[in-house]
Parts: structure tokens; sequence; C-alpha cells
């Protein structure tokens, strides 16, 4: 378990991490909290020449409430950051950061490697996705922009980012006014990656009538190649009052138009029928929540 | 004694070192000039060798030296335990060499390595060396293996075959069958498990050219075996030219008994580079390839009986894969230690079993915590529970009906542990199970399951209670029986202890055991401390080492209490002894005068009159005044075979639920009723327990045969398992003098079978009748599915394929 040999730079400010990614693009691998890169490499998996180590870059770590109500989060924020913010108040982070990975795990893990990996198992994903999250990235040669996280998420281990690009952070969305979010996963046991895992939020914005929700927002992880909204359930319930009636009548969808993932663990049947599970369970909970 | 440590909670002397980081496992040891070895394994199961280049490896940074199969002078990796039984059975032996010359039959085979002076540096070069491979096909389930036109990996074994083995009554277990009111059959499948202790293997050695001796750091349970294996049968190298050194070991489970190709390839490197020092540590991937894996039976049993609850006959057929190459006792664990304890703690006159060993292309099988044990447990238990739906009676009354009496002890088991051949007879000399199950069912509030079962369906759950009624065969063995020709290892089993009190009344203790994180340097210095009636912290307990330790056979089987600590006991008794006698010269008193209280030696009748033993000792050890033919020193060494095998046994109960959406197994409750005998540390004796029982709960959950690392083999964790809930019975074993047992596999041993049964038991009102292990989530959700579609799919009747 010893990785091949590469170079290393740390980079102690955004800029100095943009100059470096831009001399060394392809050949270069940014390496933040090195949860998920380090034991690629060390499998010999991942061969990067050289890491780019952005860990120190103060000016990417830590959360702030923006004027409009957005909560902006820097991309070297860590599960543990996260879990001990008063500003993280979404129920499917309550759900999900408390059980991804372990301790250690979570002191070092950082939200942005977390997606910038895009594992299509992890948990962070399907988080940001429900929560129609934004990314702001910037490169050397083309600056930044801000990418939707539907827009993100591109197959296994694959997305839109740049390899001379830096995700710089995070921003949520204020919650719509009357709203609920859960996060329900069925792990793989070895490894506590998501066989399934579906993040639910439903709300009301102000076209909503009487007792229906008109914002409802559900992504899954693990099932397909790549983390992705379940547009057909949310379809199917938008308008109803999101009770077990309709969601039963709406999470069989959670698979359509995916092609569902088997492996040693769960093959394409179990996995599919566990994403309507989980589908299930997510919405209640949501609903449950309801403020 | 004085001191009454035995028998009490003692923190463990250890600790402060393994929890402090102080410890010194192998991968700790450095020095001076030390180069690291890298194994190149095959990434084929199936393979022939055409070539191997290592011309690019040999030009790289920092190598020193490449070996290949054609560079290892020495013999094949001996197997010392075929299968034997009285008929001289036919084993087809093939072993591994140091690395593989002409074709590999696992992944993970050696076949050459790399040394350099980084072990970064060894690892890049062994990546560039070339194999010319032509890949074979390959086989890894044991069953298809014996069939036509399977690949055949051996030209000595033929359809795959190690050996046919059988013993106990065909005849009259065939009669029994046949007349039976009530026959159950059923497949069984008890999946291969990868041990997975914390520390991985790894060894240093050293060669000096100046002696021309052999020293070599290993992590292992038997050093003293290993020298002699290294010595004897693989390197040629006489016995005393060999010292082999266990540093603290990280946890073993079997894994480290056996004798592995890295010993050979350190010290062979060590040698080609005139003496330096050449490390290798295992990685968690080489770990799992090529470190010995445990279980993987197929089974065809059929269990016999009548209405009333009486078991007459068990028939089982297994084929046992023990991997591409056999591992050094791999034949003796699905045989001796497995079917000759099938019947477990019932009284069933008629046992039949069949064992085939089997070559498959897979990393070679050999003893995992329980080894044999637990395969048969799970046998004889779901037999149990099968036996009692069959004919509706419940699970706990089948039980105890069957029970071997407690006035029926010793008693002779019909799977022929009483005709073993040799010398020895092994008999169950005693037991009591029904206040086990009693305690047990009581604990777990077995009455009111059906409340509990009511409860979890209105919940969407399924709720299942499963009962494991074990046996163990511990504390192993008498060497009349081991050793046997035909039956054991050819071997003896004995242990030793050499007990030395220094001038200063300091006490150490030297044994031939070698704990792997068991706790000995505790659990000996109470026994030798209340024997010498000394404070614990006046005794040491040394260990691990050829140089400086008697010979012993080293630790597995939960022997080390029972044998080696009775050792130690006689040599304490022979110390006391000589003191006695010292004593009587020092008081000028008749040595029939002189009485002994903890370390008191006083003259009868005056109590005014005494020596301490550290007086006794300091006078002894400058011997200034020594009697006539008395030798200076209080330093005494005995050897210990034990008459018997010790028996615990208990009873173990699961409760899980399980999600019907989703098919998660939740263990729910988890009570434990074990009679160990007398406990030396009861702290300890639970630590085993816990440790056992989540071993033996993980394998009835998961495991998986395609898992490369820990991302895909599923270790238990703490936070799945319920706090266990521990009681006993104390029924002290009658054949040492501590009373006890033995306790290092019956949580593993138990464990299984009990949650194996309560998921069984929770599917049944499904029409479920037998699931096999592992027990995984989409596995039970399948066969929910399966059940609710009406399509029993082998899941649910008993009428199954017959070998
Ligand atoms: C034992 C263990 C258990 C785990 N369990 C879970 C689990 O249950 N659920 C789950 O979802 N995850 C789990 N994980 C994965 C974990 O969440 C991720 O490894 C972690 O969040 C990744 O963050 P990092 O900072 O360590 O990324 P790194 O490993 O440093 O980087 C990962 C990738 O992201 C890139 N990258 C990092 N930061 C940036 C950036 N700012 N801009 C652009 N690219 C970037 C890197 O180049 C690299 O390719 C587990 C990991 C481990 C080791």
């Amino acid at each position: 378990m010893i990785p091949a040999a590469f170079e290393y730079d740390r980079a102690t400010s955004v800029e100095e991490a943009l100059g470096l990614l831009r001399t060394h693009g392809a050949d270069a691998k940014l390496i933040a909290g090195g949860q998920s890169l380090l034991p690629l490499m060390k499998l010999r998996l991942a061969r990067p020449d050289r890491l780019i180590d952005i860990g120190r870059i103060e000016a990417l770590k830590g959360i702030r409430r923006l004027d409009d109500g957005r909560l902006a989060v820097g991309s070297l924020t860590t599960y543990a950051d996260l879990i001990a913010s008063p500003e993280i108040k979404y129920g499917l982070f309550r759900d999900a950061l408390p059980t991804i990975a372990d301790v250690q795990v979570r002191n070092r893990g950082t939200i942005g490697g977390a997606i910038a990996h895009a594992d299509p198992a992890s948990d962070m994903p399907a988080l940001l996705l429900a929560l129609d999250a934004e990314l702001v990235c910037r490169s050397a040669h083309r600056g930044q922009r801000t990418i939707a996280a539907t827009e993100f998420f591109e197959g296994p281990f694959t997305t839109v980012l740049d390899p001379d690009e830096l995700l710089i952070e995070i921003r949520l969305p204020a919650p719509s006014q009357h709203h609920g979010s859960a996060y329900r996963m069925l792990e793989q046991p070895a490894s506590g990656f998501a066989i399934a895992g579906v993040a639910a939020v439903i709300g009301q914005t102000e076209a909503a009538t009487g007792d229906t929700f008109d914002d409802i927002r559900i992504a899954v992880t693990g099932v397909g190649d790549h983390p992705y909204r379940a547009a057909a359930v949310e379809a199917a319930l938008v308008g109803t009052p999101v009770d077990a009636p309709s969601i039963a009548a709406a999470v069989g969808a959670v698979c359509e138009g995916v092609e569902v993932m088997g492996d040693i663990h769960a093959d394409r049947e179990y996995r599919a029928a566990m994403a309507v599970v989980m589908a299930q369970r997510a919405l209640e909970g949501a609903r449950a929540r309801l403020t | 004694m004085a001191t009454e440590l035995v028998g009490t909670p003692v923190k463990r002397v250890e600790d402060r070192r393994l929890i402090t980081g102080k410890g010194r496992y192998l991968d700790d040891i450095a020095m001076p000039g030390m180069v690291h070895m890298a194994i190149v394994r095959s990434p084929y199961a199936h393979a022939n060798i055409k070539s191997v280049d290592t011309s690019i490896a040999r030009s790289m940074p920092g190598v020193v030296d490449v070996l290949t199969g054609a560079d290892v002078p020495y013999n094949p990796l001996p197997m010392a335990w075929p299968a034997g039984g009285s008929a001289g059975i036919q084993n087809n032996v093939n072993t591994p060499r140091a690395l593989a010359t002409d074709s590999v039959k696992w992944q993970g085979e050696g076949v050459a390595a790399v040394v350099a002076e980084t072990a970064e540096q060894a690892a890049d070069a062994a990546e560039a060396i070339i194999v010319d491979w032509e890949p074979l096909p390959a086989v890894v389930d044991a069953e298809a293996a014996t069939k036509p036109g399977a690949p055949q990996l051996h030209e000595n074994a033929p359809n795959n075959v190690v050996f046919e083995w059988s013993v106990g009554d065909k005849d009259g277990t065939a009669e029994a069958v046949k007349g039976a009111e009530v026959v159950v059959k059923q497949r069984l499948v008890n999946q291969r498990l990868i041990p997975n202790p914390m520390e991985t293997r790894g060894d240093i050695g050293l060669y000096n050219p100046g002696t021309d001796e052999y020293t070599i750091w290993m992590s292992s349970q038997t050093p003293h075996i290993q020298r002699l294996l290294l010595a004897a049968f693989v390197m040629g190298v006489p016995e005393h030219k060999i010292r082999c050194i266990s540093p603290d070991v990280g946890g073993a489970f079997g894994t480290k008994i056996f004798c592995y190709a890295d010993y050979v390839l350190v010290l062979l490197a060590s040698k080609r580079l005139n003496g330096r020092p050449v490390k290798w540590v295992e990685s968690r991937r080489e770990n799992y390839q090529a470190t010995i894996h445990g279980r993987d039976h197929i089974t065809y049993l059929e269990v016999a009986g009548k209405r009333d609850g009486t078991v007459d006959a068990i028939r089982v057929k297994t084929y046992a894969n023990l991997g591409g190459r056999l591992s050094t006792i791999g034949p003796g664990i699905p045989t001796t230690l497995y079917a000759r304890v099938l019947s477990g703690c019932y009284r069933i006159p008629n046992v039949y079993a069949e064992v085939v060993g089997v070559y498959t292309n897979t990393a070679f099988v050999d003893a995992y915590r329980g080894a044999g044990r637990p395969e048969a447990t799970y046998v004889v238990e779901r037999a149990m529970d099968l036996f009692a739906d069959e004919i509706g009676m419940d699970k706990a009354e089948v039980r105890r009906r069957n029970f071997i009496p407690p006035d029926q002890f010793p008693y002779e088991n019909p799977s022929g542990l009483g005709t073993a051949s040799g010398g020895a007879k092994i008999y169950i000399d005693s037991g009591n199970y029904e206040p086990a199950l009693d305690k047990a069912l009581a604990a777990a509030g077995y009455g009111d399951v059906a409340a509990a079962k009511a409860d979890a369906k209105a919940r969407g759950k399924l709720l299942g209670i499963g009962l494991s009624s074990y046996i163990e065969v511990c504390g192993v063995a008498p060497s009349k029986w081991i050793g046997a020709v035909g039956e054991g290892w050819g071997a003896a089993m004995w242990e030793s202890a050499n007990i030395k009190v220094h001038l200063t009344g300091k006490v150490v203790v030297t044994a031939g055991t070698q704990p792997q994180g068991q706790g000995h340097e505790t659990t000996y210095a109470q026994v030798v401390a209340d024997e010498l009636g000394v404070p614990m912290d006046d005794v040491v307990v040394q260990h691990s080492d050829t140089q400086g330790t008697p010979f012993g056979y080293g630790s597995y089987g939960s022997r080390t209490s029972s044998v080696g600590m009775t050792a130690a006991i006689k040599a304490a008794g022979k110390i006391r002894e000589k003191a006695r006698r010292y004593a009587a010269h020092m008081l000028e008193a008749s040595v029939d005068d002189i009485e002994v209280e903890g370390a008191e030696y006083r003259v009868k009748g005056s109590p005014d009159k005494k020596k301490t033993l550290q007086e006794i000792a300091f006078a002894l050890d400058l011997a200034f005044d020594a009697p006539e033919g008395m030798e200076p020193y209080l330093d005494e060494t005995s050897y210990h075979d034990t008459p018997n095998c010790t028996w615990p046994f208990g009873t173990h109960i699961a409760i899980v639920e399980i999600d019907e959406a989703t098919g998660v197994v939740d263990l729910k409750r988890y009570v434990a009723v074990d009679d160990v005998g007398k406990k030396i540390n009861p702290m300890i004796v639970n630590g085993q327990l816990h440790g056992g029982i989540a071993q033996g709960v993980g394998q009835g959950e998961d495991g998986s045969l395609l898992s490369g690392s820990m991302l895909d083999y599923a270790v238990p964790r703490a936070e799945w398992l319920p706090t266990f809930e521990l009681d006993e019975t104390v029924t002290p074993s009658p054949v040492n003098p501590l009373g006890v047992k033995g306790v290092g596999e019956a949580g593993a041993i138990a464990s299984t079978a009990a949650v194996a049964n309560a998921v069984n038991d929770a599917l049944a009102p499904l029409g479920i009748r037998h699931l096999d292990m592992p027990l995984t989530a989409p596995r039970v959700w399948k066969a929910i599915q399966d059940a609710r579609a009406g399509s029993s799919n082998g899941h649910g009747n008993g009428k199954e394929a017959k070998a």
C-alpha cells in the first residue's frame, strides 16, 4: 500500500493554487483532505505526477451567510465543521453527516473533495442536488463561473470541472417557507457508502395552494452512475399533500430513465428496489420534519 | 494461597504499553542497514508461468536483489497434518514453494521478490517485473471442482481431491436413517472468511555470516514450531542455527500459526546480501490474498429421528475447500477438528461423516478461530432447528431432549473421539448442559417471544430468536492423541514453563506459549504470584523468543491456560519444594517440619522461626552457605502434557429483527451463557467472549469472496452489535489444577449458528425453511421476495438434491 512516486507542492493561496494548476494541468491533482485520493494512490489506482496541496488555504474554509440569505460554504470545509456549525439547519444534513465515514475521516474530508471526487455512491452530492446548490469554481484561464449542482455531475468520478479548475465554494439557497427535508440511505456494510441513498426536500412557495406542496426535490445517490434528481417522482408529487398515499404512488418512478448499477454487494434488482424504499422513507422523514 | 489473584479481574499489565503506543510490533522494529522486500504476486487465479523477466527491476533505484522461484534452493513449505483416520487415507499433497516456479494456483501466490533500500523502491521495482503468464481456467467452488470437466489443478490430485476421509459407523447410520420416522435433509454452506487480524503479518530476516546463524522476527503464534519447520523441513539448516522471535503480535486468530513463504524469503535474502536485515510487512491486500482463509464448507446434511424429539442419526457429506495448495495443517481442520465433534453436546447414537478435501483456485484455508468446531456447530445447530421445525416441537425442547445427560460423563461420542487411533482416548470428560440452556432462555425471555414477534410485526419487522448450544474441544491436546499418526499432526503438544526467583526475590516466568493480545502476561502472573505467594508486581512473564524460553507449541486451540499454565504451576511447585528444603537448612529444622503459607516458610509449631521466599532466594543465590548436594539458585522448568482436552460448553441466544423492506438484519440482543470452567481473570474471559461473538456474528451477517480490501469485505463493527449479555455456569475441568477450560474460541464457535438460526426463525412465517450464510441484506430480501411470490427457489422446501 505504497503510492507511486509523485511531486508535491503546497499552495498557500487560491492564486498560487490556480497558477500551479495552469502550469501542471492534467499531470497534477489537487489534494484537500486526501481521504479519497490517498487510498486510490496507495492502491496505485491513481498515479498523479504531482500533488497540489490546497489543504491550508484559509480563504477556502468556513461557512458564511450571504446578504440574500444564502449560505456560502468554503470548499475546504470539513464534515466536522459542517456538523459543528449552527448555520447548517437542514434536516437532511443532520441525517447524513454523522453517518458519513468515521470521526477521523470527517475531521479531514472536505465538502469540496467529496463533490469533486464524484463517487457515484457518496452522500454529499445527493444532498447538494436536493438543495439546489450552486458551485462556484475558478481557473486561471477561464476565470470564475457558477455551476448548478444539477449540471455538475456527469458520470462515475466525472464532473464538468476542467483539469485546472478549483472549486471555491458551495452556495446553498435559503429554504422555502414551510419546508422539511430528510436523507435516508442503505449502506453497503463494508464501505459505508450508499447502496441507495435518497435526499428529499419538500416545501411550499408563495404559489402553493392549501395543504399541497409545490417545491419538491428528490436526489438519488448510489443507484445510477452519477447522482441525479428523480424528476418523475418530483413531478408526481407536486400539487399533492405528500401524504402516505401520494408518496406510495410516486416513488415507484425513482429509477425512471436511469441505468441502475449492479455490483457484488447489490444487484440491479435489489438496488432499484432499495431506491424506492429509501425514497419513500426520505419523503416520510421530510414530511415529519415540516416546519 | 495468600494473595488469591486467580479469579479476580486484575487489570491487564500489558495494556499500558499496548494502549499508549509503546508496544513493539514487527513493523516497529528497525535495524541499521535494513533493506525491504516486496513480493510480486499472481494476478491470475490459475496460470502457467512461461518466463519471469527481472532485468528492468534489477536496474531500478535502490534495488539490491531480485529473487525468483529458481533462486530458492529449499524444499516446498511443509504440510504437517494429513487427513488420517483408521484406514491409511491417501492425501494428495501439494504445498507452496517459497516462490512459485511453474504455475500459480491462486490469485496472490508469490512468483518473485524484490529487495531494495526502501520499501517504496521495492514496491516500485516489484511493478517492473514482467511475468509471461499463460492463464488457465479456474474453479473456486469446492463441490464444482470435484465434478467431471472441472479445471484440474494438480497432476497428483485427480478431480482436485486432496483426500476422501470418513468417520463413524457408515452402515449403522444408514440403517438408522432408513428406518427413521423423520428424516430432514439440507444443503448448508459455511462460507469462506478472511480472518483480518488488526496487525497484518510480517517478518525480518537476519543472517550472520560470522556465525552462520539465522534470526527471524516474525509476527507468529508459534516461534518454536517455525524454527523446527524451517530448520528440519524447509531450509535444511541445523535447528540450533535458527532463532525465531515474535515481538508483540497484534491479533492472529489462527492465521499466524503457519509456515509462510515470506519467512524463507527474508532469511534467504539476508544470506544473499551477506547479512543485511531484510524486512517484509504484509499489506492488507496481501493479507487478503496470501494469508490463510477460514471455513468454506459445503455440507449435505441428513438428520433422522423420532417424532418424540429424539435425534437418532446425523449423516453428512462435506466438501472442504482447502485452496490452491495446502497450508501447514489445512487437512486436519475439516477432519479431526470438525467431523469428530459433529454431534456436539448431543447424545446422537449414529453419526457418519464423509469429508472430501478439495483443491480450488483460491487462497489456502487453515485454522481460523474455532477451526472446524464452528463449522460443526453450524451443522448440528441448524440440524436441531430443522428437525424441530419438521416435527413441530419447540427448539429448546429438542435440544434439551438430546443433550448428553450429566450422568453420562465421561462420554465417548460416536464420531470416533473415543476410538481415535493412537494411545489416547479422547472423551468428553464433563458437562452439564441444561442449566446453561435454562439460564440463557430465562435471560432472553424465551417464553415471551411470541409477543415480541407480534410487536415487531406491527412495526414492519420480522423478529427471530436463535439458539446455539455448543461444545468446544479446547486445551489441545494430549500428545498421544494429537501426535498419533493417522489422527493428528505427528508431533506432540505439551507445554513448558520456567520460573526463576532472582536474588532480590523477583520472579521471572518464561513460557513456550505465545500471546497475540490475550493478556498472557497478566494471567500467567496471576497464577504464579498465587502459587509463590508473592505480589503480582514481583512477577514478569517472558515469552516469544526461541532463545531464552523453553520449547513450546504455541498458542491456539484455547490451550494456553489449560496446558501452558499447568506447566507453570508445576514449575512453581518445584520452586516451593526447593525453597522448603533450603528453608529447613536455614532454620535448622527438618524438611518435613517446614510448612508453607504464601511466601512464608515456617517451622511447624514455632511460628516465629520463618523465612520468606525472598530471603531464601537471596541466600540460595549467593550460596555461601548451601548444604552439600544442593545446587544454588531457584530455577525450575516443567513440561506438561495434558491427559485430555477440555470441553467448554454453553448456550447462546441471538434475537434479530429483519426489516422486511430492505432485508437488513439487525442484531437486537445477544445472550451468552458459557461454561469455561474456572476463570483466571473474568474480565479477560469476557473480552475473549466479546471478540469471539463479534467475529462469529460477522460471519453470519456478512462476508464476500470478491473482496480485495476493507472497502468490500465487511468486518463487523461495534456499532452493529448490541451490548452482549453474558452469564456463566461453572463446571471445572477435571484435567488441570486450575479447573480452567479455555475461552479464546467459544464466542466464535457458538455465535454464527445462533445468528443464522435467529434469521431463519424470523423468516419461517414466510415459509422459508433455510437460508444460507452470509445473511446479507440482499440475500435476505431476495428470499423474502421469492417467498412472497410463492416460488421457493430452493429456500422453501426440504427436498434438496443429495450429494
Ligand atoms: C474510511 C472512509 C469512509 C468513507 N465513508 C464515506 C461515506 O460513508 N459516505 C461518503 O459519502 N463518503 C465517504 N468517504 C469519502 C469521503 O467523504 C471523502 O473521501 C472526502 O469527503 C473527500 O474529501 P477530501 O478533502 O478528503 O478529498 P481529497 O481526497 O483530497 O480529494 C478528492 C478529489 O477531489 C479533488 N478535489 C479536492 N478538493 C478540490 C477542490 N477544492 N477543487 C477541485 N477539486 C478538488 C481532488 O483532486 C481529488 O481528485 C469515506 C472515506 C473514507 C476514507
